[in-house]
């Protein structure tokens, strides 16, 4: 049967044009807002702010057109305008932390365009996928390392090199993902086709749920040495979707359930943080919990229930009353200030970069890329899945980043990377003509 | 091959997209009316904050007691007291952390114009673009007999309530110690929380009103009560009494002393009521609450508001008398209770409601400390008439009660609340407090024959008379002071 092979998202320069022009009016917006709700007057300097922000998004929109021609539109624009309003968000929370912010940001893009650079064809990265895998474990690994890890709030997660302070995990998302896609795509047919009959099951070859295993244990090990929920739950499943796609077997995804609820009963009946956060996500509004432990997530429902549809507007909620509103809780904060309405909106934005990350992985016709993808979309929406389910008391509270939004330099610059790498394979493919070639997998049914 | 897979991971993702949304929508419209009642919820108290928050005045609608200013803050009003602790047991507080009390707490839909009345205006004021403004609050209460009141008191524990009789509007209600609100309606939440550690912490109770929710033992002005009773049980104020040195008490060895352990009237065989009244005969008081049995006086005291639910703008302990069933196998306690003492318990509001009643033909009015309120443009949107609360006495009783109290203040325990050219009625209470000095008491009301104004002081712990303290020394002077400066 001939099927009809999806088009590259191609659209017209005036499109992608104006989706930077609407980035940018969403970043500087958002900004000229919070600033006009707090105070009632224009933000001094905003010809500067526009200029600044006008020039990286246009910078970063021409590299792309350079050197990743063909590549989709969307990704850039898409990233922009979330971080752009993210950065507005962290202004209005924190203004001190606002300077920070905005130097992460534009290193982020900066990064972003040097990844495109330097990164001409993602597959040149699929033979060194155990090195890459391996860099990445060790980044996982590095707050343990006494003297280099720092401990705040509890978890584990950061490394401090004099006053820099960076979350290696965030780094290490992209590297094992990268890894993963290179490992799965060379193990795959291996991985779905050994098998073994027990009774009516046909299940894979014991060895072969190895790399399932020890990507349980790591998860495992990230949970009960770094106590970074998030990070362990986000590794965790993208590796299950990722090895489901790769090998289309639906046990492994049964036996990663399994695991998964095996892991969440280990660290709920060991570590005490768990308990406590199934506890605050059943009963956080209960008055014995909600000056306590259940008052962050009280107050992130306070605010958006002040938001409701429509908001309260930039800069005229209280959504400082919510600890950490900056960073987990930003969600909540942008709850209340821009209502039901704003907070879609940045859901939709979400869907619309997974969507086109996934449309990328069916246009691609090599594993590699497609798994690259694949695992590059699926980190994204488990990541915005995870906190945001977990501000809004859908899922029990992990701490993580809201991609691109949340303040942290760390998740930022990483996440710009992440959407550099989605261009890249996007892109036209330099060493195939414009027009894909007829897949292989076509031609053989 | 692997695009089948593709394809249902986006299907999944997206249906997870599709839960947030639904979970989003829960908390920020289905659940909203819910969560934004939730008393843990700061927010409500923050949108009130930026809202000028409607004046609380005097009678003369110039004395501020509560307003809200404009500040630079991201609160945009500072709720200020100009008055300090003059009036804080009367405004109560309006504080973020500590919630409203006082007329902040009752008149809150007025001050923060919720009202249904201020719909209107809201809505204008919506229209032109102006910004809603709460309503203004007009008391009762008079400036100068407030501030004459507290210099009476001066560095005095105690309190002083003044009443119209014909209404029931408080003129002037003063305790000490009291408390300024100031502090606690700062917007920096140290000085909250220091206020208030300091507040709670002091044994006195300042944040409790001396004047209306504090109890003590009312003593011998009880006895305005048990004559009352007895009045309405047919008795007179000629109607004679046994008059011994001290009365033995039934189903026991005690007896009931006089004050000082005195022979009422020098020894007198029989006295009439009327004397008993005026040198505040325990003794044959004790015979009176005897006679009249615990039915007639715990019914009498129930009709002048003792443990009833009198309304009152701001928190009010009622007086206090232990039920009937009580005194069964125990005549005693009810000789003991028709003294003022055993557990009866009152205040000064509770007394001067008493002589509200007698004052007023036997009319009890409830008290009232809100008399008008006023919208964000001046126009009046509520006023609050005077309520009869009942009617404890007849008119023939309250006269002759009148006539009693006046022969008190002429001739007897009540000397020094005499005024040249008015008559003054009152009766004096020194309370017996087990461990402590006395407590001083002075009810009183003036001119005795068309009344304006009601007066009761108690100045507990015998202030500075310590243990030589009587309500006619130390009590009705104070008592004095404001009714000549009403009436002057």
């Amino acid at each position: 049967m001939q099927r009809v092979e999806p088009e590259p998202s191609r659209i017209g320069t005036v499109a992608a044009v104006t989706l930077v022009v609407l980035a940018i009016l969403v970043s500087v917006g958002a900004y000229v807002l919070v600033v006009l709700g707090e105070t009632g007057r224009t933000p001094e300097g905003v010809a500067g702010f526009v200029a600044a922000f006008g020039l990286a998004y246009v910078g970063a929109y021409l590299v792309v057109r350079r050197v990743a021609p063909g590549a989709d539109p969307v990704f850039l624009p898409c990233a922009a305008a979330l971080a752009g309003l993210g950065y507005a968000l962290v202004y209005r929370l924190d203004p001190d932390l606002a300077d920070n912010q905005f130097y992460w940001l534009m290193l982020g893009l900066g990064l972003f365009c040097l990844t495109l650079v330097l990164v001409r064809d993602h597959r040149s990265l699929e033979p060194y996928g155990y090195t890459i895998g391996l860099i990445g474990i060790g980044f996982l690994l590095l707050p343990i390392v006494p003297g280099l890890g720092l401990t705040i709030n509890g978890a584990r997660l950061w490394i401090h090199l004099g006053s820099i302070t960076f979350q290696p995990a965030e780094v290490a998302k992209v590297l094992i993902v990268i890894s993963l896609a290179s490992y799965l795509s060379a193990k795959k047919d291996l991985l779905a086709s050994a098998t073994r009959r027990v009774g009516p099951l046909r299940l894979p070859e014991p060895r072969y749920l190895g790399p399932l295993l020890l990507a349980w244990f790591a998860s495992l090990g990230v949970l009960f040495v770094e106590n970074d929920l998030g990070s362990s739950l986000l590794f965790f499943g993208v590796f299950v979707v990722m090895l489901w796609v790769a090998t289309g077997r639906g046990i492994y995804l049964a036996f990663g359930v399994l695991l998964f609820v095996a892991g969440a009963a280990l660290g709920y009946a060991l570590i005490p943080h768990v308990q406590d956060r199934v506890t605050i996500w059943l009963h956080a509004l209960q008055p014995k919990y909600i000056h306590d432990l259940g008052y962050q997530l009280a107050q992130s429902e306070f605010a958006m229930a002040t938001g409701g549809i429509v908001g309260t507007g930039l800069g005229r909620g209280h959504p400082g009353l919510i600890p950490y509103a900056a960073t987990d809780f930003i969600y909540g904060a942008a709850g209340e200030e821009l209502g039901l309405l704003g907070v879609t909106a940045m859901l939709l934005v979400y869907v619309i970069v997974v969507g086109r990350g996934l449309k990328a992985a069916v246009v691609r016709q090599d594993p590699f890329s497609k798994l690259l993808a694949v695992g590059l979309s699926t980190v994204i929406a488990l990541q915005t899945f995870v906190i945001v389910g977990g501000v809004t008391r859908l899922i029990p509270l992990t701490g993580i980043t809201l991609p691109f939004v949340s303040y942290g330099g760390s998740s930022l610059v990483t996440n710009f990377v992440l959407v550099a790498l989605l261009v890249r394979v996007s892109a036209r493919d330099r060493a195939s003509p414009a027009r894909p070639r007829l897949p292989k997998e076509a031609e053989a049914r | 091959m692997m695009d089948r897979q593709i394809r249902r991971l986006g299907l999944a993702l997206l249906a997870l997209f599709v839960l947030l949304f639904a979970q989003t929508n829960y908390i920020s419209v289905f659940a909203a009316g819910r969560l934004a009642d939730n008393p843990a919820n700061s927010r409500v108290l923050l949108a009130e904050y930026n809202m000028q928050r409607g004046a609380i005045l005097a009678r003369d609608e110039r004395t501020v007691l509560a307003k809200s200013v404009a500040t630079n803050g991201t609160l945009k009003y500072l709720r200020v007291y100009p008055h300090g602790s003059l009036y804080g047991q009367i405004t109560g507080y309006y504080s973020l952390i500590y919630g409203r009390s006082g007329l902040e707490l009752s008149q809150n839909d007025w001050l923060s114009g919720t009202a249904a009345e201020l719909t209107p205006q809201n809505l204008v004021d919506e229209i032109l673009g102006r910004p809603k403004r709460g309503a203004t609050v007009v008391t009762t209460l008079d400036a100068k007999l407030q501030r004459v009141a507290a210099s009476a008191l001066g560095n005095l524990p105690g309190a002083v309530v003044a009443l119209d009789p014909r209404t029931g509007g408080i003129l002037a209600m003063v305790g000490n110690p009291s408390y300024d609100p100031n502090p606690l309606a700062s917007h920096d939440s140290a000085t909250q929380r220091a206020a208030w550690r300091t507040l709670s912490k002091d044994p006195d109770k300042p944040l409790l009103s001396p004047a209306a929710q504090q109890l003590y033992p009312p003593g011998s002005t009880f006895k305005l009560v048990t004559a009352s009773a007895a009045l309405e049980a047919g008795a007179t104020p000629s109607t004679t009494y046994a008059n011994p040195a001290v009365l033995q008490l039934p189903q026991t060895t005690h007896v009931l002393q006089n004050f000082g352990g005195e022979h009422c009237l020098g020894g007198a065989p029989r006295i009439t009521m009327a004397q008993a009244l005026q040198v505040s005969c325990n003794v044959v008081f004790g015979e009176i609450g005897l006679q009249l049995g615990a039915a007639r006086l715990v019914a009498q005291a129930r009709r002048f508001g003792f443990d009833q639910d009198v309304p009152f703008e701001i928190p009010f302990a009622e007086g206090q008398i232990p039920d009937v069933s009580t005194f069964v196998d125990n005549e005693p306690l009810v000789a003991l209770s028709a003294i003022g003492q055993a557990s009866v318990r009152a205040n000064p509001l509770a007394m001067a409601l008493v002589a509200q009643a007698i004052a007023n033909g036997g009319t009890e009015m409830v008290p009232q400390l809100v008399r008008q309120v006023r919208d964000s443009s001046g126009r009046v949107v509520k006023t609050f008439s005077p309520q009869v609360f009942g009617n404890p006495i007849s008119a023939k009783t309250a006269a002759e009660m009148t006539s009693m109290m006046i022969g008190v203040v002429q001739g007897g325990t009540g000397t020094a609340a005499q005024i040249p050219g008015v008559t003054v009625a009152g009766k004096t209470g020194t309370a017996e407090v087990p461990g402590g000095n006395p407590d001083a008491w002075f009810v009183s009301f003036a001119p005795a024959q068309n009344p304006k104004i009601v007066v009761a002081v108690i100045v507990p712990n015998g202030g500075s008379l310590g243990s030589d303290a009587t309500g006619g020394a130390v009590a009705a002077p104070i008592a004095k002071a404001v009714i000549e400066a009403a009436l002057g």
